[in-house]
């Protein structure tokens, strides 16, 4: 059966596209899943860094794409896990030497190998977004919980249901519950309420994702003992493989040592989904 | 009203119809007269001009688009059911509609006044108008969802939103003053109503009752909405 070709995007710039695809890549790959992440952002790619794979590259996407190599030597193979693999961005080209045509052909070639073909899209709602689009059967819009994210979100929700793209899933990245609380944050259901469109996962604010970037090396790997969004990925990874997982909500829990410890707890809440 | 220009929704985007029998300059002077008084709602707009059986010549296509294009309007395509009008779109580089798409487009059509009343049908929108989404219509629009912010609406008529109102919403753009904004929950960006322009107060209590604007004593006034007015 054909694999699977997933587009996350987003609209707005730096709310967490690269950092998911890296880290759910990774997690699908720990089920036991073959898959692949292409970096679309021709001329400013990163997910060859926050994979830890950018000495390895040899070939790239444009190379590609211009028939200077094979698809499977422009692949680079993860170093930790076996059946992870990269399809790295050209970063001295730009969006122009890639059509969405080009993109469909390198997704139909890559369905056949692997069970996920995850791409990163740049942000934006032009060519770079378009060619990230274009080989997509499903696709993942990322926002984090504020104004300006939402809206570009709401932007592209609207281009991919204008283009019956069918309805995409979206990823609340960086929420913050102790400024939901105060009211400073909105929340997921202010979120859903503006966006109406399925929730797949709530990934928490954590301080790990800046380490484990500058690392090259994707929180799941690390394991999500202390690492919360290490695990809110896991569980979207799960959510795609079809399985039931309840949302995760980090509380601070108040109480006499918390306010010396700060214990951080978790706590598996059930969010209806909004339409 | 003089109704050798009439101004239609439809489907496909506005139509523009030209009248055949008066002499195309003084459609010409009533079509630049409407394109001024309705500036907002044609800036930036695109539409196709019909022009029934009048033969109009390449030379004259030109001085049609220019005169669109110097209000900001894009002459997107054309309808023209003489060969003579057809050949002229052609030769000045006008994509023309296929006879039986423009009949599509026209149906219904008519020169007679039934057509001015062809102009007041209101368009119904049932889905949410989601950010970066622009309508544009010559009369009243009733949208049943919500028009998010970064939406716009631009009415000739009244606009009606069976839902929050978040975006922006102009009505009366053709420069009627009485035109109105309804919605059952009223926090929109921005609110214009003909040439007026008024934006929510800093503390605009989140009313939950259904809300109307309209143009009072010469600016744009928002009342809880009530039968008996």
């Amino acid at each position: 059966m054909a694999g699977r070709v997933i587009t996350i995007t987003s609209g707005k710039g730096g709310v967490g596209k690269t950092t998911a695809v890296a880290n759910l890549a990774a997690a699908l790959a720990l089920q036991g899943k073959r898959v692949v992440a292409i970096d679309s952002d021709v001329g400013l790619r990163n997910l060859d860094v926050v994979m830890g794979l950018e000495n390895r590259i040899v070939y790239d996407l444009v190379d590609v794409v211009e028939g200077q190599c094979r698809l499977r030597q422009a692949l680079i193979r993860d170093k930790r896990l076996a059946e992870l693999y990269l399809l790295p961005a050209a970063q001295t080209r730009n969006k122009s030497d890639v059509t969405p045509e080009d993109m469909k052909r390198v997704g139909q070639q890559l369905k056949e190998d692997f069970d996920f073909v995850l791409v990163d899209s740049p942000a934006g709602i032009e060519q770079g977004f378009r060619n990230a689009l274009a080989p997509a059967d499903e696709v993942i819009v990322i926002t984090t919980p504020e104004v300006s994210a939402v809206r570009d979100a709401d932007r592209v929700i609207g281009l991919l249901e204008a283009e019956d793209r069918g309805e995409p899933h979206l990823i609340l990245n960086r929420l913050k519950p102790q400024m939901v609380k105060r009211g400073d944050m909105m929340s997921v259901s202010d979120v859903l309420e503006i966006l109406s469109v399925s929730l797949l996962g709530i990934v928490p604010e954590d301080e790990y994702i800046v380490i484990s970037t500058n690392r090259g090396e994707p929180a799941v790997l690390a394991g999500s003992a202390k690492n919360n969004a290490a695990r809110a990925y896991g569980n979207i990874a799960k959510r795609l493989l079809g399985y039931d997982v309840p949302f995760m909500v980090v509380e601070e829990e108040a109480g006499f040592l918390d306010r010396l410890f700060r214990f951080v707890r978790q706590k598996d809440v059930d969010y209806q989904a909004r339409k | 009203m003089n109704a050798s220009v009439a101004i239609k929704g439809t489907k496909s985007g506005l139509v523009v119809t030209l009248a055949e029998g008066p002499s195309l300059d003084s459609v010409v002077a009533e079509l630049t007269g409407r394109l001024k008084q309705g500036a907002a709602f044609f800036a930036d707009a695109r539409l196709t001009l019909n022009v029934g059986l009048r033969p109009v010549t390449a030379a004259e296509w030109q001085g049609l688009r220019d005169l669109l294009l110097s209000h900001g309007v894009t002459l997107q395509s054309v309808i023209a059911t003489s060969e003579a009008g057809r050949q002229g779109a052609r030769a000045a580089g006008l994509a023309v509609i296929s006879p039986v798409t423009a009949a599509q487009m026209t149906r219904a059509e008519s020169r007679s006044p039934a057509a001015a009343r062809e102009e007041h049908n209101g368009m119904l929108i049932k889905r949410t108008l989601r950010s970066g989404v622009s309508i544009r219509h010559p009369s009243h629009v009733v949208l049943l969802g919500d028009l998010h912010a970064g939406a716009e609406i631009i009415a000739g008529g009244d606009i009606v939103v069976w839902g929050a109102l978040r975006g922006i919403a102009h009505a009366g753009a053709l420069g009627d003053e009485t035109a109105g904004i309804y919605a059952l929950h009223l926090a929109p960006t921005q609110l214009r109503i003909a040439g007026h322009v008024a934006r929510p107060p800093e503390l605009t209590g989140d009313q939950s009752w259904p809300e109307a604007a309209r143009v009072q004593d010469g600016q744009i006034v928002v009342e809880a909405w009530s039968r008996a007015k």
